[in-house]
């Protein structure tokens, strides 16, 4: 792998830039593997990456339809946070976070991850307590998480408004300062470089199509390039796991649905902390480009289209207009939307199937970003070991079988 | 004042209203009609912008929406606005505008020193540095972001207001140039319902740009007699500034309209803007093209400018923008310009054409030009503005060049071709195809009720727009039941020349390898170069989304409506392919940007989310009461006496409840009123508990939960007669339960025979709470016997309170002796008064949430959604007795799964603190051991904690792991100020625990 840094750039300038490399092989599919992990999204990348760096799986591909961090990975808002309330969800999200922490540094690709704070708002009572139970059981967890109060969060972000005017007065917030963004295509190229690098085949335009089975086992993936034969099967493939779970006979317990995202025109710095709020559904932080990039909660409707709709925008737009009266005359430049998998509880899944080499990664939702490199850690260790981590243990398919849900959604409501 | 490049006649300007406006400080005078773009030209100014990356000075470059350079901030405070266009800010007298992101001046930049360092900073650079030290990103990323960004938010709140407006119609069609006029012309002689839009100032498009005539008329005289027709028939409708942005799913379409951005403002008192929602049948787009620009080396120059621009400034605006100009065209429409530019007094040096000498070189020359076919102009000279340009003999495939020339020029007119404005088209699902004769990238097939007309479709002559215009407004009228899909009238003829085809041109060769010459921008505004798509590609990024996404090539505030075609034919000259088979990126809503407060229309302020009160609500706010937002309620959270505080105000009305009487105002609780034969079948599924037979006149508790098995919500049914129950529901979870109730009934049980209805706000709800509460009514109503014996305890009644007919519900959420009177909400506030008046003698006490939250706390009731959180069962709360064992309900299925019939469940306890003033903090987190390492286990939280001044200590309420069975024991809560407080389990029943008060 060529390293990048400061050095290679000033080199690679004598040269005009003419002579850098690839940053990852474009490869061929090969007639077969060890593990085929099928979806090229960051939770995919980074399995397959571990798979080979923790496990040491000798052959390892992944396939992705259409071209790497082209789902939801490239599409998302970028938040990275891991104030979760249940211990379940707060110890992997936290754990991922971590791996953030060092991520720039291990794959030699500057993920711009920037631990700019995290508020999450409060605006009724009730508001309050869900927070302040929160940070308590953050706390108790390890995990960094603090309470402000209405002058303190006005101190932390001018442009915000938190007089009594508003018609949900802003009345405190939670701020986890290790929270932030981190740039998403950075995510899904480092990554895709990184597995590359430890000999991963990342295959793009490689659709999987049908999961061969032979006596309740996996022998491999008819893709839109051929069969490939595999030991191991791994699908990490978010808002299309329904789909790829019908190829082998089953069902999820998961709803597709769209969930949208837009940014402003390009703006010299307002806003320097990420925002969200439950209370009034939209969240808002600004890039490193200048734009205001926002968010909302899903679509109303189930949908593969990655489209969002103008009702959801409307109303999110008119909430941060109500935290940001400045923002009104702001512009908006683009609109986008993903699909994205939610489970009934908001927790993803990570674990076997019934059917024997077959595991599935999914679920992650409206806030799987953030956990990309814990996912395909887990994951990694899952398919690896053809048991579970500790970690992801809670969030196997038979929690819906137990009832043991892991009920995000207070934590979660509009969840990124 | 003189406008040096104004003309002395001609243009749609009005040169009876002068004005004059501010650029960067510096006063200019223009007219009624001028746009920024314009006004700045005539007065000479072409340097008005920097570049985003490399701060490189930069000119005006069209004259419409194609613009990317001239990004301007317009006005001051809170009514400034950023990143406007400055080709589609009208001017009005006394506007100010100044350049953006340029420090300290547009003239003279410092961090235009960037441009040293260009070398530095390929794509994606920054993905490659800044990783040193590890976790310095942070201080990095804050120089960064302070280059970064164009204008500034505005310093205040929008005195402005916005509004919404929903449309229905036949067809509409987007673009108002002559296909545009031709397709609502066309459509509305049918008599079918038309709405035209069009983003500019007046209709017309191309043709109030140019010099062409139809029937005998100049093009800008026809296009008034079309107007003139349009306006005449009276199911059309034609709206100028409003720009269809947004093409969703069917036919549903946004437009912004912007009504008073050209008057100076707070000069027109309505809305700023006004979005429309339109649900159309039929699409017409004639959204017309942009013209591309050409790549070759500084290319960014002011002074460069897009042919059609240029002579858009001359017939539309009466500017010329340039004395000396050199034409550069790889086609023929840019010898207009030339023509244009020589009519308007301009030199013109010469046109310098890609192409072998054809029709209208020929032309040109008998009109005196030089033209130098076969010739590129490589690269320009001069950096604030161009002083000339440099020119090489171009090889007939145009990949090679040799010898060299030089021009002097002060004004470089270029075209690349055209691309159609397929932005709406892609956006409404279809997929653009590219045209390899026509050189651009054409609709594809439809996949809604859309077609193209004219230059969007890839038509660029004018007889083309005319004819497929009114067309395609025959055939969208028909295709809505209007006309029979003929034309009216033959279509207007106009004079038409045969040309000689575009020829490819994606970079102009300058002798050496791309990556060596000075920067061929394809997108200047985000400062992408040729090179950059190459160094993309050489690195692996060579999907069209990879390069937009690596390079940021269309990621800029014109969505690469300039760039992105020459983007992707460099790529695809890359691949060895045709740019057809390397495809377009997404487009995405929005196709020009669109204010946030114009998408959230009214929905603002005060009007953000509609604020519900209680017929009885403006008693309180006379009484000083404080309120609490409870959903979209407003509800009196307590009402202080002068100098009282929260706690000593809720004390003293919790003692009132508890000692003599006092009154809530209850009406917020969701009411349903549930009729039918089916009626109780129907509760009785739904709630938990058995619901077949409640006797009438009779109320039951009930309890709803979710599929899995979780309390949802809770409440109080009564039977009022055979087939008729009303539910109350929680305050907030009022609309929830009925959409819930709904749900299952229309889709699940559709056999079931009843209707619902929500209620809510038709009653009144007086709640009488206290020992004293039946001596208080019994003042008001005589015709109901109030005594325990024939009114008990869950009953209900009817009769007259205060002159009013009321119900009158024996329940209780305080544990005391309780009257909730249910009156038409016309008469809530009189009933209320009445109570008090009769109260008077008991000093009878408003109470508010709060001091119901203590008093239910006291008895140990659950608040669904404050101390359960959708985790919480019937068992775990421990109301196993409220679980129907001999029938099914919703929920019950899950209620016997493993998990949750374990034993070590988080269950619902009291919590008493050894100190009885302490009050327990509500979130904290209960443990065992408040000293063992992180992460600590933990056994649960505090839901509820007050002090109760009628047990004189302190009571809290929480979910403790197996808590049902730790009752006595000493757990220990944690906060996050640092306290760590012991307290003991208990029973949740904190105060008269047989219930006995209620039920005197
Ligand atoms: C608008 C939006 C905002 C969001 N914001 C946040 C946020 O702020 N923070 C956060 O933590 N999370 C956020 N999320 C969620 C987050 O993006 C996802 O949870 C996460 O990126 C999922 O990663 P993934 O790798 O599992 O999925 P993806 O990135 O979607 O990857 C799945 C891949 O599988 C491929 N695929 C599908 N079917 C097949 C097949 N048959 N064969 C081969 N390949 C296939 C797809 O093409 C895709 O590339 C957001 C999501 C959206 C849509």
């Amino acid at each position: 792998m060529q390293k990048y840094s400061f050095l290679s750039l000033a080199r690679n300038a004598l040269t005009y830039h003419e002579n850098w490399q690839r940053a990852w092989r474009s490869p061929d599919p090969k007639p077969g593997y060890d593990v085929v992990i099928v979806g090229g999204g960051g939770h995919g990348l980074a399995t397959a990456y571990y798979l080979v760096k923790e496990h040491r799986v000798g052959s390892v591909a992944v396939l992705e339809k259409g071209y790497v961090g082209g789902g939801n990975t490239g599409r998302n808002t970028e938040i990275v946070r891991s104030n979760y309330l249940w211990d379940e969800a707060a110890h992997i999200y936290e754990f991922s976070l971590k791996l953030w922490e060092g991520l720039t540094q291990q794959i030699n690709f500057n993920l711009m991850f920037s631990q700019r704070g995290l508020l999450s708002l409060g605006h009724t009572l009730q508001d309050l307590r869900d927070i302040q139970r929160r940070i308590n059981a953050n706390l108790l967890n390890g995990i960094d998480s603090e309470f402000l109060t209405p002058e303190q969060i006005k101190e932390m972000v001018p442009a915000i408004d938190v007089s009594p005017r508003a018609r949900y007065p802003i009345l405190g917030a939670s701020l986890q300062r290790r929270g932030g963004t981190a740039r998403h295509d950075a995510l899904a190229w480092g990554l895709a470089r990184a597995a590359d690098s430890v000999g991963v085949d990342v295959i793009h335009n490689c659709e999987v199509t049908g999961i061969r089975r032979e006596g309740g086992a996996v022998t491999g993936v008819d893709t839109s390039r051929g069969f490939i034969k595999a030991g191991k099967v791994g699908c990490v493939t978010a808002g299309n796991s329904g789909v790829l779970a019908s190829m082998a006979g089953m069902r999820l317990p998961l709803e597709s649905r769209p969930l949208q995202a837009w940014v402003s025109q390009p703006l010299k710095p307002i806003l320097d902390v990420v925002v969200m709020s439950n209370a009034v559904h939209a969240y808002i932080s600004q890039t490193d480009r200048g734009e205001l990039l926002c968010g909302a909660g899903v679509d109303s409707y189930n949908g593969y289209g990655q489209r969002g709709s103008p009702a959801t925008l409307e109303h999110a737009i008119a909430a941060i207009i109500e935290m940001f009266p400045r923002f009104s005359r702001v512009r908006m430049l683009r609109q986008w939307a993903g699909t994205v998998d939610t489970c009934p509880d908001a927790c993803p899944i990570i674990g076997l199937t019934p059917v024997k080499g077959l595991y599935f990664n999914c679920g992650w939702g409206t806030g799987g970003y953030k956990s990309t490199p814990g996912s395909g850690w887990v994951f990694a260790y899952t398919i690896a070991q053809n048991r579970p981590h500790r970690l992801n243990e809670p969030f196997s398919l038979e929690r819906f079988a137990t009832g043991h849900l892991i009920d995000e959604h207070g934590a979660a409501g509009v969840a990124h | 004042m003189s406008q040096p490049h104004r003309l002395a006649e001609g243009g749609r300007i009005d040169r009876k209203r002068p004005l004059t406006f501010t650029f960067n400080g510096r006063v200019y005078p223009a007219f009624r009609g001028d746009t920024l773009a314009s006004g700045l030209l005539a007065n000479g100014v072409h340097l008005v912008a920097r570049s985003l990356k490399y701060h490189r000075p930069r000119g005006i470059v069209g004259a419409g929406v194609e613009e990317s350079n001239a990004l301007v901030q317009v006005g001051e405070g809170a009514r400034s606005l950023p990143n406007l266009v400055a080709t589609q800010v009208e001017l009005y007298d006394g506007l100010s505008a100044r350049s953006v992101n340029v420090f300290p001046s547009v003239g003279f930049d410092l961090r235009a020193v960037n441009g040293w360092f260009a070398r530095l900073m390929p794509p994606g650079f920054y993905y490659k540095t800044f990783m040193w030290p590890a976790g310095s990103w942070r201080q990095y990323e804050h120089q960064i972001r302070k280059a970064a960004g164009f204008g500034v938010v505005p310093t205040g709140a929008d005195p402005d207001d916005y509004d919404h407006m929903n449309v229905h119609c036949d067809v509409l069609v987007a673009g108002a140039g002559p296909a545009g006029l031709a397709a609502a012309l066309e459509a509305g002689r049918t008599g079918a319902r038309v709405i035209l839009m069009d983003e500019r100032t007046e209709p017309g498009g191309a043709l109030l740009a140019g010099s062409g005539r139809i029937e005998g008329l100049p093009a800008g005289r026809w296009v008034n007699r079309m107007v003139e027709e349009l306006a005449s028939l009276p199911e059309v409708q034609v709206l100028a500034r409003t720009t269809v942005a947004g093409y969703y799913e069917h036919n549903f379409l946004l437009a912004l309209e912007r009504r008073t951005d050209h008057l100076a403002p707070g000069s027109d008192p309505g809305p700023r803007q006004r979005l429309w929602r339109i649900r159309a049948k039929q699409v017409v787009l004639a959204t017309g093209a942009i013209e591309r620009p050409l790549v070759f080396c500084n290319n960014d120059r002011p002074g460069v400018m897009l042919a059609s621009g240029v002579s858009e400034y001359i017939h539309r605006y009466a500017v010329l923008p340039g004395s000396r100009a050199v034409v550069f065209t790889n086609n023929d429409s840019a010898y207009q310009t030339a023509f244009d530019l020589l009519d308007a007094g301009a030199q013109v040096e010469a046109i310098v054409d890609s192409r072998p000498a054809g029709q209208r070189s020929a032309e040109a020359r008998e009109r005196g030009l030089q033209v130098m076919n076969r010739h590129a102009v490589v690269d320009v000279r001069g950096a604030k503005r161009i002083r000339g340009v440099r020119l090489m003999a171009l090889s007939a495939d145009g990949g090679s060049v040799s010898g060299k020339g030089r021009l002097a020029c002060d004004l470089l007119a270029v075209s690349g071709g055209w691309s159609p404005t397929v932005q709406l088209h892609a956006q409404s699902g279809a997929r653009p195809a590219y045209d390899a004769r026509k050189v651009c990238f054409v609709p594809g097939p439809s996949v809604q009720a859309e077609r193209s007309a004219g230059a969007c479709r890839g038509s660029f002559d004018l007889q083309a727009c005319l004819t497929e215009g009114f067309r395609a407004g025959a055939a969208a009228a028909h295709a809505t039941g209007h006309g029979d899909g003929g034309l009216s009238r033959p279509i207007p003829s106009v004079e038409g020349r045969e040309g000689d085809p575009i020829q490819p041109l994606w970079i102009v060769p300058a002798g050496k390898p791309v990556s060596r010459v000075p920067k061929q921008f394809v997108d200047p505004l985000m400062d992408v170069s040729a090179a950059d798509i190459l160094t993309a590609v050489r690195e692996g990024y060579d999907s069209i989304e990879y390069v937009k996404r690596y390079t940021n090539l269309g990621m800029g505030p014109d969505q690469g409506r300039l760039g992105n075609v020459n983007g992707i034919a460099i790529l695809a000259d890359q691949h060895g392919t045709d740019p057809g088979s390397i495809g377009t990126t997404t487009f995405r809503p929005m196709y020009t940007p669109v204010t946030f407060a114009a998408l959230s229309g009214g929905e603002q302020k005060e009007l953000f989310d509609p604020v519900r009160k209680t017929a009885i609500h403006e008693w309180h706010v006379e009484q000083g009461a404080l309120f609490e937002n409870v959903g979209q309620w407003k509800r009196a959270w307590y009402f202080p006496w002068p100098g009282e505080s929260l706690d000593e105000a809720v004390d003293r009305e919790c003692l009132a409840v508890r000692r003599s009487v006092g009154v809530l105002d209850a009406s917020t609780l969701g009411k349903i009123d549930i009729q039918g034969p089916d009626a109780n079948v129907f509760l009785n599924r739904v709630y938990t508990n058995p619901f077949m037979k409640v006797p009438i006149g009779r109320c039951r508790y009930g309890l709803m939960l979710d599929e899995n098995g979780m309390l949802m919500d809770d409440g109080v049914t009564a039977r009022l007669g055979e087939d008729h129950y009303l539910m109350h529901t929680t305050t907030g979870g009022a609309a929830h339960v009925m959409s819930w109730l709904e749900l299952w009934l229309q889709t699940e049980w559709p056999e079931l025979k009843l209707y619902m209805t929500s209620v809510t706000d038709h009653w009144a709800t007086v709640s009488l709470c206290g020992p004293n509460s039946r001596r208080v009514l019994r003042k008001l109503c005589s015709d109901v016997d109030l005594s325990r014996e024939s009114f008990p305890f869950m009953a209900v009644r009817e009769g007259a309170v205060a002159g009013v007919p009321a119900r009158i519900f024996r329940i209780s959420f305080t544990g005391e002796l309780t009257y909730e009177v249910n009156v038409n909400a016309n008469f809530g506030r009189h009933v209320w008064e009445a109570v008090f008046d009769a109260g008077e003698e008991y000093g009878i006490t408003p109470f508010g949430t709060e001091a119901m939250h203590v008093l239910r706390a006291e008895k140990g009731y659950v608040i669904v959604g404050q101390d359960t959180d959708g985790s919480v069962t019937p068992v775990d709360l421990g109301m196993e007795r409220m679980l129907g064992r001999k029938k099914d309900f919703l929920g019950k299925r899950s209620l016997f799964r493993s998990y949750l019939v374990r034993k070590d469940r988080k269950q619902f306890v009291g919590l008493l603190t050894e100190d009885p003033k302490e009050v327990l903090p509500e979130g904290g987190q209960i443990v065992d051991d408040p000293s063992a390492p992180l992460p600590r286990p933990m056994l649960g939280h505090v839901t509820s904690s007050y002090y109760s001044a009628a047990l004189e200590r302190s009571i809290a309420l929480g979910l403790v792991k197996g808590g049902h069975g730790r009752t006595g024991e000493t757990v220990h809560i944690q906060n996050f100020d640092g306290r760590t407080i012991a307290a003991r389990i208990a029973d949740p029943v904190f105060y008269d625990p047989k219930g006995e008060r209620q039920n005197v």
